[in-house]
């Protein structure tokens, strides 16, 4: 049952197939029982069956709020939830709670939706692995499956650590949805954290319109780029979700004021008026062949489907890494600039004088990689280096920006693309490498769409040799979300993509987390 | 709310400068600021004279109900933070809402002061860590204010004299919207600093006058009439003493010329005329260091008002680099104009620099053309009028009351009650005469029931307060005019009876010594004889 779609799930709930609680219950168990995989920084046990609770007497009264009533689904930590602590993966927050929800968190509490948890991150959403975080890394629940366990040869006796990350930050928010945890989840997408460990743990990972969704209550890291991404299982899915939180906020003033129609998604027969844009720049150099042949499968597939494949250019786009790398730094020392330790969060003991006191609490408080971009963006913004760094990375914002517009211009309807350059590697090759590098790595194909607060999904697309997911990323046009995602949901019926199959998971419940807090279940 | 209370917060090492002791005294030689402009001391060393360069940068709060981006209200003297949102309080999460109302403030403020309003304005962060700025960073508007090139009239009297006003322009170079900050109050006995974060975020708007005074007397001036300004509009309540409006002073020395000096700046000046003390020490300090050989440095400088001088302070780190970053959380500031308006706009969310313009009240220097022109009074006196915290509104009242031509009335107001207010430290709302009485009592003396010298011994008894009419006292006084003709004659023939000497000295040809006789008659009479009618009576008799 918890592998049904959310709107399978939602028609069950209204069928009374099954109740809110006992949904919610099963969520939980099976939470429990996957803790292993480190998806949840914080289980709301509690709380969460006291609204499945109240959701089930909505039902009995025959007045559900929705199709999101009873449907349990998780946030990523760095949303700001009332009476359910907030960390950010950072000891900064360890312990924080904040008094209010984050405009997203509330209107789907609003419409019913069961909250069971807040999900793993990497800290302040700073990393493309979910490993660099204060709870320790997300482990992708596809390292546990039957499709990888087979595939997989170990090298070595060596190397008993073969699970493979989830990529990041939101890892364990797509965790979460790809264990069947949960039928949704928020993460936050700023250069493409949504849709990288969509991509490798096997799920749908949207990232709206910048301007679109509220971020009011989702704790910064770019907010010029910053949108709340939502992660699915099915594309239908993240459509329901999507219309549910999307809509101008008085309570953050870059949300669009036009009304939001939310929809349902059309079943798409006829693709042979589309135009498929296949943009040169994303075949980059360290693509995996792998990846590089499930793409221009897709791109045949349209093609043979009948729609008109092009392929076009985005000359700037091999700039945006270094460009981002300006502009996010920049934002994250001005952001991080609060966490001081005298309003809330964490405070050193060290009290010789105000100053020394900043100094030891974010040291304290901090790991390397935010104190590394806090570092560099303070040098970007010094005045003798404004203009040199922080003014020329704006402009080639620009120009990015401007390279989707004459695409777009030149009847492209949506963009197609890899979502990443390989299949989810294991942990202990992962951490060989720099958070930054990897970082530039990995953000390569997403972040583009950042600069331009365009919409872009992630469509689990295929399974690799090694029997990881890959991920096709489609790109649309400004507030196009409905054809991006009737497009996305016509490709996801024609790939097929297998279902996960879990091994039994208790045999890998081996007290591999010591280190994780003890209060994750409340 | 888990969040941790703004409480104990240490003591930040602060190296407060005592710099020396002040020798006011050594430095009295006066600034012998000419309203003509121009320089002013003479160098001792024979150099040309000394030119001293004034700017000013001023912070006013603006009069609105709630923050510049939040919901929290906005009130003096509230409880420590009873006044902050989550915003605030810089909560993780939370996002700036720009207040319309203090755009508004900030458009009226600009056309008032003849600013260029920018029909584009855009927000910047500027960081520095203080424990009163929560999110270590103000919001502000560094590159686009909302308003530029301006321009503040403003009139001081020529060598204090009132007869003498000269008018002056200081060009306003911006206005810009920005948070006001927390307050920091430093335990010394616990080592500990205390924030209060209920002014942190409320609407601040800066004004920068360009460097175009020369003295105390002109920056005061400039700043009076600002405040004027400020409060004929409403969008500041620009009470010094209470923090809404503050003044730093920027100021330098040097030869005409040649370039202009190192300037420093003066900080916690809290009222006008400690501005003007300020200004006018600091250039008679930066004068005699330059003329005994030394350099003046450039820092900030506070006023200590008890020992009236100068002394350095501790500057905020050194040299800041602020980091100015655009904020990416507030779109930029569209204003329109009436050309401009989108058809389909909803008008209550924008703001229309034309409705605003068509909307303006009488700004004080037309206010001041007005009552000249209104009551036949002198301009000068029309400046006293603004000037004094309500003697204008007083005034009116009292003219609105009275039979007395205001001309008349002006001379009471500012002879009689205004120093008699200055003297007791009062406004003219804290006056224990209300223009009720006041407005009684000219009546009395304009129908001739009482002398003008009675009138003077009615108003000193009203200024007791003690709640009796000026009937009551003039009954009580037994003040009125004698009407009764025969009775006056007989007094002033009893005076002509006993002065035969003047009386000689009258017939003599010496018309004058009739004064004399008019006084002994005054005296008789305890001022309640009609000075007028005494003369003719005693012309007449001494003729007979």
């Amino acid at each position: 049952m918890l592998r049904a779609s959310l709107r399978q799930i939602s028609a069950a709930l209204k069928e009374g197939q099954v109740t809110p609680t006992e949904l919610c219950q099963r969520c939980l168990a099976l939470i429990r029982s996957t803790q292993f995989l480190n998806a949840y920084i914080t289980v709301a046990e509690e709380s969460a069956l006291k609204q499945a609770e109240e959701s089930e007497k909505r039902y009995r009264r025959g007045q559900p709020l929705g199709e999101l009533d009873g449907i349990p689904i998780a946030v990523k930590d760095n949303f700001n939830t009332a009476g359910i602590e907030t960390t950010c993966a950072s000891n900064m927050l360890k312990g924080y709670i904040s008094p209010y929800n984050a405009t997203v968190v509330q209107k789907l509490l609003d419409r019913g939706a069961v909250l069971l948890g807040k999900t793993n991150l990497d800290e302040f959403a700073m990393g493309s692995g979910s490993t660099d975080g204060v709870f320790g890394p997300v482990r992708n629940p596809w390292s546990y499956s039957r499709q990888y366990k087979e595939k997989f040869v170990p090298r070595s006796d060596s190397e008993p650590e073969n699970w493979v990350i989830t990529g990041g930050s939101s890892g364990g928010s797509a965790a979460a949805v790809s264990a069947f945890t949960c039928f949704a989840a928020l993460g936050s997408d700023t250069g493409g954290s949504t849709r990288n460990p969509a991509a490798h743990c096997g799920v749908v990972g949207l990232k709206p319109t910048y301007g679109l969704i509220s971020r009011h209550g989702l704790i910064p890291l770019v907010n010029s780029m910053d949108v709340p991404g939502i992660l699915t299982r099915y594309v239908d899915d993240a459509a329901v979700v999507l219309g549910s939180l999307a809509g101008h906020d008085p309570k953050d003033s870059t949300t669009v004021q036009d009304i939001f129609q939310p929809f349902a998604l059309p079943s798409l027969t006829d693709v042979s008026k589309l135009s498929i844009g296949i943009p040169k720049e994303y075949h980059v150099p360290g693509l995996s062949s792998e990846i590089l042949a499930v793409w221009s499968k897709a791109a045949d597939l349209f093609k043979n489907a009948g729609a008109k494949v092009v392929e076009v250019s985005l000359p700037h786009t091999h700039y945006s890494i270094v460009c981002y790398h300006v502009l996010c730094t920049a934002e994250v020392a001005s952001n991080m600039a609060r966490f001081d330790g005298l309003e809330y969060g964490h405070r050193s003991d060290m009290n010789k004088s105000t100053e020394s006191m900043y100094a030891a609490t974010r040291r304290e408080g901090f790991n390397d990689v935010v104190r590394g971009r806090i570092l560099s963006g303070n040098y970007f913004l010094l005045k003798q280096n404004y203009e040199d760094y922080f003014v020329k990375a704006q402009k080639v914002r620009r120009l990015i920006a401007n390279d989707f517009v004459k695409v777009f211009g030149s009847g492209i309807d949506i963009l197609l693309t890899p979502t990443t350059l390989n299949d989810a590697v294991p942990y202990m090759e992962f951490i060989k490498e720099d958070n930054r590098t990897r970082s530039t790595q990995d953000d390569i194909l997403t972040q583009a769409a950042n600069m331009a607060g365009l919409p872009a999904v992630n469509v689990p697309t295929a399974l690799s040799r090694r029997g990881l997911p890959i991920g096709l990323q489609f790109i649309g046009r400004s507030f196009q979300e409905k054809q991006l995602l009737t497009v996305a949901k016509w490709f996801e019926k024609q790939v097929q993509f297998p279902v996960i199959q879990l091994e039994e998971v208790k045999k890998h419940d081996s007290g591999v987390l010591q280190h994780k807090k003890s209060a994750s279940f409340s | 709310m888990a969040a941790r209370g703004c409480g104990g917060v240490w003591r930040r090492a602060l190296q407060r400068g005592r710099g020396g002791s002040c020798s006011a005294s050594r430095l009295r030689r006066a600034v012998a600021c000419n309203a003509r402009g121009g320089a002013v001391p003479l160098g001792q060393s024979g150099l040309a004279p000394w030119a001293p360069i004034v700017g000013l940068e001023i912070h006013a709060q603006i009069t609105s109900n709630s923050k510049l981006f939040s919901g929290s209200q906005v009130q003096f003297a509230a409880p420590p933070n009873s006044l902050v949102s989550f915003f605030d309080a810089s909560l993780p999460g939370t996002l700036p809402v720009l207040n319309k109302r203090c755009v508004e403030a900030a458009v009226m403020t600009g056309l008032a002061l003849n600013c260029t309003i920018n029909k584009k304005s855009l927000f910047d962060r500027k960081h520095y860590f203080y424990a009163d700025l929560p999110a270590g960073y103000q919001i502000t508007q560094q590159r686009v204010p909302i308003a530029v090139n301006g321009s503040l009239s403003y009139s001081l009297c020529k060598d204090n004299k009132m007869s003498q006003m000269v008018t002056k322009t200081v060009r306003i170079k911006q206005i810009q919207l920005e948070q006001d900050s927390g307050k920091s109050l430093h335990d010394d006995a616990r080592s500990q600093t205390l924030i209060d974060l209920n002014r942190a975020g409320v609407g601040l708007m800066e004004v920068v006058m360009e460097p175009d005074m020369c003295c105390g007397e002109e920056a005061a001036a400039a700043v009076r009439e600002l405040q004027l300004i400020l409060q004929t509009l409403g969008s500041s309540q620009a009470i010094m003493a209470e923090g809404q409006l503050r003044v730093d002073a920027n100021i330098s020395v040097h030869h005409p010329g040649e370039p202009y000096g190192v300037r420093t700046e003066v900080k916690n000046i809290n009222s006008i005329r400690f501005l003007a003390k300020a200004v006018d020490y600091e250039i008679q300090r930066q004068i005699k260091e330059l003329e005994s050989g030394g350099t003046v440095l450039n820092e900030t400088r506070a006023f200590d008002s008890k020992l009236g001088c100068t002394v350095p302070m501790r500057d905020k780190e050194g040299k800041q680099d602020y980091r100015f970053m655009p904020e990416p959380n507030l779109p930029p500031l569209i204003l329109y104009d009436a050309k401009s308006l989108p058809a389909n706009v909803n008008h209550q969310q924008v703001v229309n620099i034309d409705w605003i313009h068509e909307r303006l009240p009488d700004l004080p220097s037309v206010k001041r053309a007005k009552l000249v022109e209104l009551y036949g009074i002198l301009p000068e006196h029309s400046f006293t009028l603004m000037n004094e915290d309500g003697l204008m509104d007083f005034f009116e009242d009292v003219v609105k009351q009275t039979q007395m031509k205001p001309k008349k009335v002006i001379g009471w107001i500012l002879s009689d009650l205004l120093s008699h207010l200055k003297q007791n430290s009062l406004t003219a709302k804290e006056s224990p005469i209300s223009s009720f009485f006041l407005a009684d009592l000219l009546n009395l003396l304009e129908n001739g029931d009482i002398s003008s010298s009675a009138a003077k011994q009615v108003f000193e008894e009203l200024w007791k307060g003690e709640g009796k009419t000026p009937l009551e006292i003039v009954k009580e006084k037994q003040l009125e005019l004698i009407q009764d003709q025969e009775e006056l004659e007989q007094i002033c023939q009893a005076a002509i009876d006993e002065r035969e000497k003047e009386v000689m000295a009258i017939k003599g040809g010496n018309e004058k010594v009739i004064n004399k006789l008019i006084g002994l008659v005054r005296k008789a009479t305890r001022g309640r004889a009609n000075p007028l009618l005494v003369k003719q009576i005693l012309e007449k008799k001494l003729s007979e």
